[in-house]
């Protein structure tokens, strides 16, 4: 076991992919010799050398398409996009191509890839450099949905989604890159793609949130814990797939929910997540399903950031009204 | 441009290619014009969903597919069915697939084409992929991606070209300009002078043969494939053609061009003067054009009783497509 933050923990986790599979390729913008605008694939083209982890040209259509190639024939390439606001220019490779080969060809070509992209917002960035689109990756057929909130599942989610069969879009919490902290192992090790994880057992209420906005979610069940409220806390971890079943078994029980996520709350996937809950539990249900979200506009610039992203407050305002049901 | 048959059946130069070589070429543009006309006509019966046929580019498309090895890979279009099918692909799955059925794009183990691009362009980058990854594992593969004049217009043109050339992975790019993009002439399309031209951006060779003369396009892409395979990286090959039919069977090509222009190409047919070549030095005459016909109308019969006799997919089936069988998302 080694303490480690997110981002050593993704680090860790492609150097385990690429030592221990010689079908890893790593490929993107910046990646080799600068280990990536966020140094998680630091010092792994020292090791690994330059033909398993590549610099490419700024073209992120070539990176995914190129990548797509290489998965049918065989390798398992993890294509890094350097902002999930870039990835828009492989968005067509992506919905058009790497998610439907295997439709296209009744599984006789599979896209064994990952790609994956830091989201989110908090640092006070440029423009395009906070986005949280992922339900626009989690509406597509053919693509999983991954994003992990701690060290421990950030490397054992990112080992499963390299060895999955079957594409992955990878999004990876700028925020929690370095502010997360935690012993991990040091072997090689996976986390299943799909189930939930029960961050927080408790009872009156069930908090539901994934990647970023976990911490304000955390933040938000510690203050409530403290005024005596049993809060039950669920790291989705996985978008698509969906566990619905673990969401439903959840608040069946409690029969209260919030759903936390940065993304503008107009079909934001917090609209699938309170659409699960009715269908499941709408008879448990003792009030309404709570989104706190985002605003419905562009992620702003550092200077009203505050006001965009959802605060420990708003959630904990949203979980007392439904509480008061 | 680079040619070696003249459209009158005369020859530039010597023929690389031998008598009984050059018959075989032909009988294969025989086979896949066979089934260009039966296609369009199920088509006009509502057997096929929409059909774009090839006409006029049987020779690009056999003489590039003759110069390939069984297992390289082929990345090409809707348009490419003689391409495809001389790489391996079989007239019963491509006309599967036309039916509307995914199953056409399953070609057995050990072909290695990609199902028939429908996006233009898209497809080219994956060729590089493909070819990279080949390279990568010292296979010798190549790969060869087919596209239309129209495709180089895409920015994921660019991308490929550059990609290919950056990690010189032995890619063809091969680009039959058939003279317009649905309806957009090829010379408003762009202010190179010619296709192959755009090559040289990209550092990699750019060469322009006649598409219609199907000994020219194998020798240029044989180079090709050649220089690929031998560790010499990419190369752009423009085979100047033209699409003697609609650019597919929603099309009218009567408001776009002068009807007399197909007839003006009709001389140039690629067919046309490897017959009149091969009735010269004896290796042709009507007895065997018929006999031609006729086989491959009875393949072509055969693959498309086939095709039409595959049940169509279940509901299973259309949600087990999506992810590999152990993940499969249960129907509700």
């Amino acid at each position: 076991m080694t303490e480690r933050t997110l981002a050593q923990a993704l680090n860790d986790s492609l150097d385990t992919a690429l030592r221990s599979d010689d079908r890893v390729i790593l490929l993107g913008e910046d990646i080799g010799r600068t280990g990536g605008v966020f140094r998680i694939t630091d010092g792994l083209r020292d090791k690994h050398g330059a033909e398993r982890v590549y610099d490419t040209p700024v073209a992120e259509s070539g990176i995914v398409g190129a990548a797509l190639g290489m998965a049918v024939a065989g390798m398992r390439p993890v294509a890094e996009m350097q902002f999930m606001g870039f990835s828009y220019p492989a968005y067509d490779q992506i919905i058009n191509h790497v998610s439907r080969i295997r439709n296209r060809s009744n599984h006789r070509f599979t896209a064994p890839m990952v790609i994956r992209m830091p989201y989110g917002g908090g640092i006070g960035a440029a423009e395009h450099h906070s986005e949280s689109t992922e339900s626009i990756y989690a509406h597509i057929p053919g693509l999983k949905v991954v994003v992990p909130s701690t060290p421990r599942d950030a490397k054992g989610l990112l080992l499963a989604a390299i060895e999955d069969p079957d594409p992955v879009v990878f999004l990876e919490p700028i925020r929690l890159y370095r502010s997360v902290k935690e012993d991990i192992p040091d072997i090689y090790y996976r986390v299943d793609i799909g189930p939930l994880r029960v961050e927080r057992p408790g009872d009156d209420i069930t908090l539901i949130s994934w990647g970023a906005m976990m911490r304000e979610t955390r933040q938000a069940a510690a203050a409530l814990e403290e005024e005596g409220v049993s809060v039950q806390v669920l790291d989705l971890r996985t978008l698509s797939p969906l566990d619905r079943d673990g969401i439903a078994e959840s608040v069946s029980k409690t029969g209260r929910a919030v759903v936390i996520h940065e993304a503008p709350l107009t079909a934001g996937f917090g609209a699938e997540v309170a659409a699960t809950i009715q269908e499941r539990c709408l008879y448990e249900l003792v009030a309404p399903v709570e989104r706190v979200t985002g605003w419905d506009t562009v992620f702003p610039l550092k200077r009203s950031e505050a006001h965009y992203l959802p605060s420990v407050e708003r959630i904990r305002e949203a979980a007392m009204r439904t509480l008061e049901q | 441009m680079f040619n070696l048959i003249n459209p009158d059946g005369s020859v530039v130069d010597r023929l690389p290619v031998t008598l009984e070589e050059m018959r075989y070429l032909y009988a294969d543009m025989v086979e896949a014009r066979t089934y260009d006309r039966k296609s369009m006509a199920m088509q006009r019966q509502g057997r096929l969903a929409t059909y774009a046929p090839f006409q006029g580019q049987e020779g690009a498309q056999i003489g590039a597919a003759a110069a390939l090895r069984d297992d390289d890979w082929v990345a090409a279009t809707y348009r490419d069915a003689a391409l495809n099918w001389r790489a391996g692909y079989s007239w019963e799955l491509l006309i599967l697939g036309r039916t509307g059925d995914e199953r056409g794009g399953q070609v057995p183990e050990g072909v290695n084409i990609l199902p028939p691009s429908i996006t233009v362009g898209g497809h080219m980058i994956h060729a590089v992929g493909l070819a990279w990854a080949e390279m990568l594992r010292g296979t010798g593969r190549v790969a060869l991606t087919s596209f239309g004049d129209g495709a180089t217009s895409e920015g994921d043109f660019h991308e490929a070209m550059n990609f290919a050339a950056v990690y010189q992975t032995p890619t063809v790019f091969f680009c039959q300009n058939n003279g317009y993009a649905i309806s957009y002439p090829v010379a408003e399309q762009t202010r190179s002078e010619t296709i192959a031209a755009k090559a040289a951006a990209y550092g990699m060779p750019g060469e322009r043969v006649d598409g219609n003369d199907v000994v020219a396009v194998l020798v240029r892409v044989q180079e090709a494939v050649e220089r690929a395979r031998s560790g010499g990286g990419p190369t752009l090959i423009e085979a100047v053609t033209y699409r003697m039919g609609p650019h597919t069977t929603a099309d009218d090509p009567g408001r776009y061009r002068e009807d007399s222009e197909p007839d003006d190409w009709e001389a140039r047919d690629p067919l046309r003067r490897v017959r009149i070549l091969l009735e010269k030095a004896g290796g042709w005459s009507e007895e065997w054009q018929s006999e031609l016909e006729e086989e491959a109308s009875h393949r072509i019969e055969a693959a498309v009783e086939a095709a039409e006799s595959v049940p169509p997919p279940t509901l299973e089936e259309m949600l087990a497509r999506m992810l590999a069988p152990s993940a499969e998302p249960e129907p509700e």
